[in-house]
């Protein structure tokens, strides 16, 4: 039978790569295996245009107890029998075509990725872009997606402690949808994805199985989107009391130590879960399919193997050992199958009915094509990134209307209104809520805490990828730094738009150079990850958007550093990049340059020694108990930073050195390896001797009073940068 | 003191109030599986915050049909203290053991937040170790804590001292901005006519440890502990 273009076009593959199924198969395969192929070949499943970059990214860490890439995500070790995993996924297309099932499947989806691995699911966190929010269809997406998020994470009991929002035009048709989870394991109950001993039993837990989110791998994931209105379809529609029920079944059956292999039922459904159990098993897997539990009749097994139907899990298990698996699924009325058994083959044999639907050697399905990507930067792009900045005059607006301009932009403004929708304190472990650099939660039975963080930073991608990248996953750990958390592990998710344009490309390689780098200076490993390419509608890509999600140790929750200026008569100290004698050209790919200037570029860079330098001082002091707070300069920059750290506890600050001529530079260039501290006055010696020591450069901003942020000639009042920090998300 | 912690498919808080029993507060507690019948071994019934069997339909709606609810009726018949806390209190008043109803919060969102609430009646089992109209700091995570009962149903708790917790600013005054969900006259928790059963939507378990920003939640177990003592 002779493959139509249609037929290929379904299944998103080329027809060079069938070609190649062709060859290796030395058959034609029939319309079910052409479906498989087409999943676990898919970007999406097979990470075809991503996997030579991505092991560039540094991955090694004393820690690390299993490698990524392995498995779902990197076990990295917290002492006391005990690991963390963590790992962020986006669901940006799903979002796109229907926000609030798209976000709250999303939140799913990665749930239960991390207790696939026997893990706790114990945080969670998420990373969203928009278009410009007084657009109505930028605010009816972000209303979707909060409300989704809200909606799953709320039912299923974990805590939602964190995350960014950032808004932009670049993202107004394709919003970008990140959700992180972190979850804690006793080492000793680790499971793996994998399917071992020949004989051994095939479960499948959960939901049943229905036409829903057929193609969502292939289709919705790994390509752009001209027309989002018949797509609707794909997308899948979540149950989040099933997914509660489901975490539990599976931790009760983790615990007992019985398992063979566990793996969610993801992207391409059934058959990414078994063609991987398998590949890691290095065994092959006989399924039956009549025996799945179905939603609806008349599905064949097309539909069954495509379906994304959510909240369900694969179970592997001996057979003297099957009963653990029964006796928790009834306890928690959980419908359960029998689907499949491990074999020696090597290969993937399905049935239905009797009939033999498809055999494919599990090799050639998880052996996607491998493209290398030529990437070249557009002379525009070149061009953008070296804009001449110098000619720049001083903003039209006064000191004060450009602060509180800054802070009421809705990237800037107080996230309270989001996060107050999701329950940030289940679990009662949570130790710093959202609203600072970064939330820490407590570690169940033990003084230890867990720092987390979201970042990133499509702005200074897209003026310079290297740079951007860089940058992204310095401010994830110094996030981490500023509230005492010694970073430990990171997952990245990496949103870029069609990598088979040479721009595109040369962004995703530039990017992941940047990363490499910096993680590289920082000794952080990145311990999971995801990507998500073709963020394009209509051939418009969104800015080159790596998100990183940070995971950090505070070694006694007591000494966390929460946010904001503790008491007045404090010093306030500008440690790192610190002169404040700046110039227009240092606005580069600020959010000033936008907001102040209406206009953009010039890239932005980081000195990763500096940086290095300036973390390790700034968690040593912390350490030690020297200072009373602590905060990144970051969107916004000095300016913003100040104000930030007077409103948690209405403290007033004092500048005690005179404003350059170009206060929109001083005051709110994003330059960066910079954070402010305060401190008793009396520890200034310490605190002096212990950043020296540490070569970092610093310089005394002021005093923390009882009054007002005072700037030279300008005083702002606390209401009045309050009203202006909350009122805007909330208002819209 | 021992307490029971009811667990529904769908119940989250049920391990923080065990923690919060256990580990933060001096007491025994075990969780009693919704299929359980036997509550002979308690000295005070907890229904914990979550989302039993989903709450697709309503809030407790399905949890009242649930074969431990035919135990804890009549526990709480034989004057046995019941404690619902969030999906407790709106399974307590879907099951008939509380007046009123639970709706959905005024602003049609879900609110996690930390609220004042005020002490309105300090002789109940559960409020005791309190001040009358001291404000206390607790938590809150809801999406449907907007109290409702008709006029005359208010009028008789008043008069009966059946309203123990009103939203309040931090000065104990009961104004609209301090009402996080709509609730009608503030309420935010209410016993039965006798005085053995307590709903509350703020979270009690979620404030008994200085590290999580407050300890106000444990006057609240601790009164029901003293009372039973105080009984025997």
């Amino acid at each position: 039978m002779p493959v139509t273009q249609e037929q290929l076009d379904d299944v998103a593959l080329s027809t060079a790569e069938y070609e190649l199924i062709l060859q290796r198969l030395g058959r034609e395969p029939n319309a079910v295996e052409l479906g498989l192929f087409g999943s676990m070949w898919s970007e999406h499943c097979g990470y075809k245009h991503s996997k030579l970059l991505l092991r560039l990214l540094p991955n090694e860490s004393a820690r690390l107890l299993v490698e990524p890439g392995k498995e779902n995500a990197g076990v990295i070790d917290i002492g006391n029998g005990k690991a963390v995993v963590a790992k962020v996924e986006s669901h940006n297309h799903p979002s796109a075509v229907e926000p609030f099932q798209g976000a709250a499947t999303g939140v799913g989806g990665i749930v239960r990725d991390i207790f696939a691995m026997g893990a706790r699911p114990v945080a969670l966190l998420n990373s969203l872009r928009f278009g410009t929010i007084d657009e109505p269809s930028s605010a009816g997406l972000f209303h979707g997606v909060v409300s989704g998020i809200s909606w799953y994470g709320n039912c299923i009991g974990v805590p939602d402690i964190g995350g960014e929002i950032s808004f932009a035009d670049c993202y107004s048709q394709n919003p970008l949808v990140n959700a992180m989870c972190v979850g804690i394991v006793e080492t000793s109950e680790l499971t793996y994805a994998k399917a071992t001993g020949v004989g051994n039993k095939v479960f499948l837990i959960g939901a049943q199985t229905g036409r829903d989110g057929i193609h969502g791998a292939s289709g919705l994931a790994s390509r752009t989107f001209e027309d989002d209105r018949e797509l609707r379809p794909t997308v899948q529609v979540g149950n989040p009391f099933l997914e509660k029920v489901l975490i539990e079944a599976c931790l009760e059956i983790a615990s007992k130590g019985i398992l063979v292999g566990m793996q969610d039922l993801g992207a391409a459904g059934l058959t990414s879960s078994v063609i991987e159990c398998a590949s890691k098993g290095e065994a092959g897997i006989e399924l039956d399919l009549s025996q799945v539990p179905l939603r609806e009749a008349g599905m064949n097994a097309y539909d069954i193997m495509l379906s994304e139907s959510q909240e369900r899990m694969l179970l592997i298990v001996e057979e003297k050992d099957e009963h653990v698996i029964i006796e928790a699924c009834d306890k928690w009325d959980l419908d359960y199958a029998h689907i499949g058994t491990v074999t020696d083959t090597n290969r993937v044999q399905i049935w239905l009915n009797g009939t033999k639907e498809a055999d494919l050697p599990v090799d050639i399905l998880t052996d996607p094509p491998l493209y290398a990507l030529d990437g070249s930067q557009s002379p525009e792009a070149k061009a953008f990134g070296e804009r001449d900045l110098g000619s720049l005059a001083l903003p039209a607006l006064t000191i004060r209307e450009s602060l509180l301009k800054m802070l009421s932009h809705p990237d800037i403004a107080s996230k309270e209104w989001v996060y107050r929708q999701y329950d940030h304190m289940v679990q009662t472990n949570t130790v710093i809520p959202p609203g600072a650099d970064a939330a820490v939660i407590r570690v169940s039975d033990s003084n230890l805490g867990i720092a987390a963080a979201t970042d990133g930073n499509g702005r200074y991608c897209e003026a310079d990828p290297f740079n951007g990248g860089a940058i992204a996953i310095a401010e994830a750990t110094r996030n981490l730094i500023c509230v005492g958390a010694q970073p430990v592990a990171l997952s990245d998710c990496l949103n870029f738009g069609d990598p088979e344009k040479p721009e595109v490309a040369f962004q995703l390689e530039q990017c992941i150079q940047g990363m490499r780098a910096a993680c590289l200076a920082l000794g952080v490993p990145i311990i999971s990850g995801n990507v998500s390419l073709y963020n394009e509608t209509r051939g418009e890509a969104v800015y080159p958007t790596p998100v990183i999600g940070s995971v950090g140790l505070v070694d006694d929750i007591n000494l966390a550093l929460k946010p904001g200026f503790k008491q007045a008569g404090d010093l306030v100290l500008l440690l790192g990049a610190s002169a404040l004698d700046k110039g227009p050209q240092d606005l580069s790919a600020s959010l000033a340059l936008e907001e102040l200037h209406n206009t953009s570029g010039r890239k932005l860079t980081i000195d990763l020694d500096l940086e290095t330098k300036l973390q390790k001082a700034c968690l040593e002091l912390i350490q030690e108990g020297l200072i009373e707070s602590a905060h990144d300069c970051s969107d916004g920059g000095l300016g913003v930073a100040l104000a930030e750290s007077c409103m948690p506890l209405s403290i007033g600050f004092k500048l005690e050195t005179p404003i350059p001529e170009r206060w929109d530079a001083a005051l709110f260039s994003e330059t960066q390896s910079r954070v402010i501290i305060s401190i008793r006055s009396e520890k200034l010696k310490d605190v002096v001797q212990m950043i020296t020591q540490n070569h970092v450069p610093w310089m005394s901003l002021g005093r923390t009073t009882d009054g007002e942020l005072t700037l030279g000639e300008t005083s702002l009042s606390i209401q009045d940068m309050t009203d202006a920090f909350v009122s805007r998300l909330a208002s819209v | 003191m021992r307490f029971g912690i009811v667990v529904f498919p769908g119940t989250w808080s049920d391990v923080d109030c065990y923690k919060a029993l256990t580990q933060d507060l001096p007491h025994e507690a075990e969780y009693v599986w919704h299929k359980e019948t036997n509550l002979t071994n308690f000295d005070c019934i907890v229904l914990p915050g979550g989302f039993s069997y989903g709450d697709y339909l309503r809030t407790g709606a399905m949890a009242k049909f649930s074969p431990v609810m035919d135990s804890v009726r009549s526990f709480a018949a034989e004057g046995g203290p019941v404690i619902g806390i969030c999906n407790g209190f709106q399974i307590l008043c879907e099951s008939g053991l509380l007046p009123g109803v639970l709706r959905r919060n005024e602003q049609m969102t879900f609110r996690c937040d930390w609220v004042n609430l005020r002490v309105d009646n300090s002789s109940t089992i559960f409020s005791h170790t309190l001040d009358r109209h001291q404000v206390i700091s607790v938590p809150i995570s809801h999406g449907e804590g907007n109290y409702y009962a008709d006029d005359s149903t208010i009028a008789s708790m008043e008069a009966a001292g059946q309203i123990v917790f009103r939203y309040t600013d931090e000065s104990g005054n009961a104004t609209r901005e301090a009402n996080p969900n709509g609730s009608l006259s503030n309420i935010a928790g209410i016993t039965n006519t006798q005085g053995n059963v307590l709903g509350m939507m703020p979270h009690p378990e979620r404030c008994c440890d200085p590290v999580l920003g407050g300890t106000d939640g444990s006057f609240i177990f601790q009164s029901i502990a003293d009372a039973a003592n105080i009984t025997r």
